[in-house]
């Protein structure tokens, strides 16, 4: 078999240029991504870190069935969790906020912070990275390519633990018409929509943390590092904005809108909570995410 | 010694090309290649002397300091990404996804690939795979490949679209002799093809006999560059003499204007230049030495390499 049949086999018909260069970019673009995409989530590691987070929302859901206390429709308290399990035994669907709430804490930053550290810096310890770029992949289209991947895992693991929880509050609690924290009652239909919200709320915290991973891991060829590095920033925020004497530091902690979510369950809904949310989380994603590229456009690959 | 940007004639061209890492160490220092287009370049010098570092620049893995470089005409790393499609390439071994199959790997690397079309992926990666005979192991993961297979798998990822360029990093690293053939089998069907072939080695040996061009690189410069009959030209052919009387030899031979003369004890040697060994031989009998015999000896290839390059062993740097 010589290069010249393999020429012959594979020169694709003379396209169009313009209009027709365009859409082959786009569709070798879409071809690039479900490959990155096949990647991270047929990767059995990846696939056990779903796993684990989908175990967890079922595992709290049958612990708080166990020692559920009768009954007892509770007001909004100062504490997020506490006002959540007092709604609990009424209403399945506030599993689904006690599930977040508690992996929010550490699971699924850990979860987004394994993935996407060991997005570019995995590459680079295998190797694979120097092929990748020598194909050529492009270091911008690469980067892209991987902070689309990060993010889709993030999405995934963060409606699972929803849709678990969801499903497990529905079979074990009751469901009905939805007691929001605010104290006013909303129709069950209502109280899923705001399931929805608050999920694509936390979606969007954990793309930022999929963000600064990133960023961490094209300073890195080790993967481990990296992902150590993410989740001692993590921590250390989510510290930081505990402490009273930094409190002025909070609002621009990368953790301290996370958990804001919860003005979605009162009524009127606190909008500009939400907004400053979602602007902490875009300004993080934009921030780290030009870091990656200014760092990985510009170094050498010597791994 | 200068190029310009549309010399077609070259393959691989870079002038004054340098590289300063971070540290301040100097790994390449104003290299100024010419690889001609259909040879097969056997890129020689000992370990440490900037070969995979100019392969990493000529690829666009790294940035240079200094110069400039070009593939197939194009400019890099500037361009890399319109040129690279059409080169292959091994650098520093072969690297793969250990959880994936082999085809897998193949396929993960296609689909990185914007000029790669999808509809004839699968034909390309078989064909690909058959080259290296790996067809049989293509459902195999990558962990459980010997050797010799990681170094064809990626030689295969090298042969996955029709090439202009094919640059092997010490391709027959860590092979056995069985796997150096083959690898040098290859190469020469690739070149067969009219396929540019530039190929780095420690050891000339490997090259040697697929090779039509070298460079030779010490300590991060080019002593050498130019075809394999260039190459012998630099060695000089001495002639010596075994005589009981070396003073008298040596004497002729300074007569004769050859230069270098040594002597040892029982023979008297110099270098021959232009002079013919029969008229050496001549005016020494007609002086009246006593020749016991007489040798022109022509050094090997191996023995220029190392001339060039020093004996190894002691870094350099």
């Amino acid at each position: 078999m010589s290069s010249a049949d393999v020429a012959g086999t594979t020169a694709a018909p003379a396209e169009a240029a313009g209009a027709g260069e365009e859409q082959r970019s786009v569709r070798s673009y879409g071809r690039f991504l479900r490959s990155e995409l096949r990647l991270v989530f047929r990767r059995r590691r990846n696939q056990l870190l779903l796993l684990v987070v989908a175990l967890f929302p079922l595992l709290i859901g049958i612990a708080l069935k166990i020692a559920s206390p009768h009954g007892g429709r509770g007001g909004g308290g100062p504490n997020n969790g506490a006002a959540f399990f007092a709604q609990l035994a009424g209403n399945g669907v506030f599993l689904t906020f006690i599930a977040l709430t508690m992996l929010l804490i550490l699971v699924l930053p850990v979860v987004v912070a394994i993935v996407s550290g060991d997005s570019v810096a995995g590459e680079a310890g295998y190797g694979t990275l120097r092929y990748l770029l020598a194909v050529p992949a492009g270091r911008t289209r690469l980067l892209s390519v991987k902070y689309l991947a990060i993010v889709c895992f993030a999405v995934a693991a963060t409606f699972i633990v929803a849709i678990v929880a969801l499903v497990t509050g529905l079979v074990l609690f009751p469901a009905g018409p939805v007691t929001l924290l605010s104290g006013d009652t909303v129709p069950l239909a209502s109280g899923l929509l705001r399931v929805l919200y608050v999920t694509l709320y936390i979606s969007f915290a954990m793309a930022a943390v999929g963000a600064i991973g990133l960023a961490i891991s094209t300073f890195t060829e080790h993967g481990i590092g990296a992902i150590a590095a993410v989740m001692i920033l993590i921590v250390a925020s989510e510290v930081t904005d505990q402490v009273p004497q930094f409190a002025s530091a909070g609002p621009y902690l990368p953790t301290h809108w996370w958990t804001m979510f919860a003005a979605l369950l009162r009524s009127p809904v606190d909008t500009t909570t939400l907004w400053h949310g979602l602007a902490s989380f875009a300004a993080y994603t934009v921030i780290f995410v030009l870091i990656a590229w200014a760092r990985f456009t510009t170094t050498d690959v010597t791994s | 010694m200068t190029v310009s940007a549309g010399d077609a004639g070259l393959a691989i061209a870079s002038e004054g090309l340098t590289k300063r890492f971070r540290g301040g160490q100097l790994a390449v220092s104003d290299l100024s290649l010419e690889v001609p287009r259909g040879s097969v370049y056997g890129f020689l010098g000992p370990n440490g002397s900037g070969k995979t570092t100019t392969i990493r620049m000529l690829l666009g893995l790294a940035f240079p300091t200094s110069g400039t470089a070009e593939l197939l005409g194009v400019k890099v790393p500037g361009h890399a990404n319109q040129v690279l499609s059409r080169v292959g390439s091994l650098v520093e071994g072969p690297a793969f996804y250990p959880f994936l199959s082999g085809w897998d790997n193949l396929a993960r690397y296609d689909a990185a690939d914007a000029s790669a079309s999808p509809k004839t992926a699968k034909a390309r990666i078989g064909e690909a795979l058959e080259r290296v005979g790996l067809s049989n192991a293509a459902r195999k993961r990558f962990r459980n490949y010997s050797l010799g297979m990681k170094q064809r798998l990626a030689i295969a990822a090298g042969l996955l679209q029709p090439r202009d360029l094919i640059i092997l990093d010490e391709p027959t690293n860590g092979l056995d002799p069985q796997g150096t053939r083959e690898v040098r089998s290859l190469i020469r069907h690739i070149a067969a093809d009219g396929i540019t072939v530039f190929v780095s080695s420690h050891l000339l040996a490997e090259v040697e006999q697929v090779s039509s061009h070298v460079g030779v690189m010490r300590g991060g410069k080019l002593v050498f560059q130019g075809s394999l009959p260039d190459l012998r030209r630099t060695g000089t052919a001495r002639i010596s003499v075994r005589t009981a009387d070396e003073e008298a030899a040596s004497a002729v031979f300074a007569r004769l204007g050859l230069a270098d003369s040594a002597t040892v004890p029982g023979t008297a040697s110099a270098a021959l230049g232009d002079a013919e060994p029969e008229k050496v031989c001549a005016e020494l009998v007609h002086a009246g030495v006593g020749v016991r015999g007489l040798s022109v000896e022509t050094p090997s290839l191996e023995d220029l390499f190392v001339g060039l390059t020093g004996e190894g062993f002691d870094v350099e740097r």
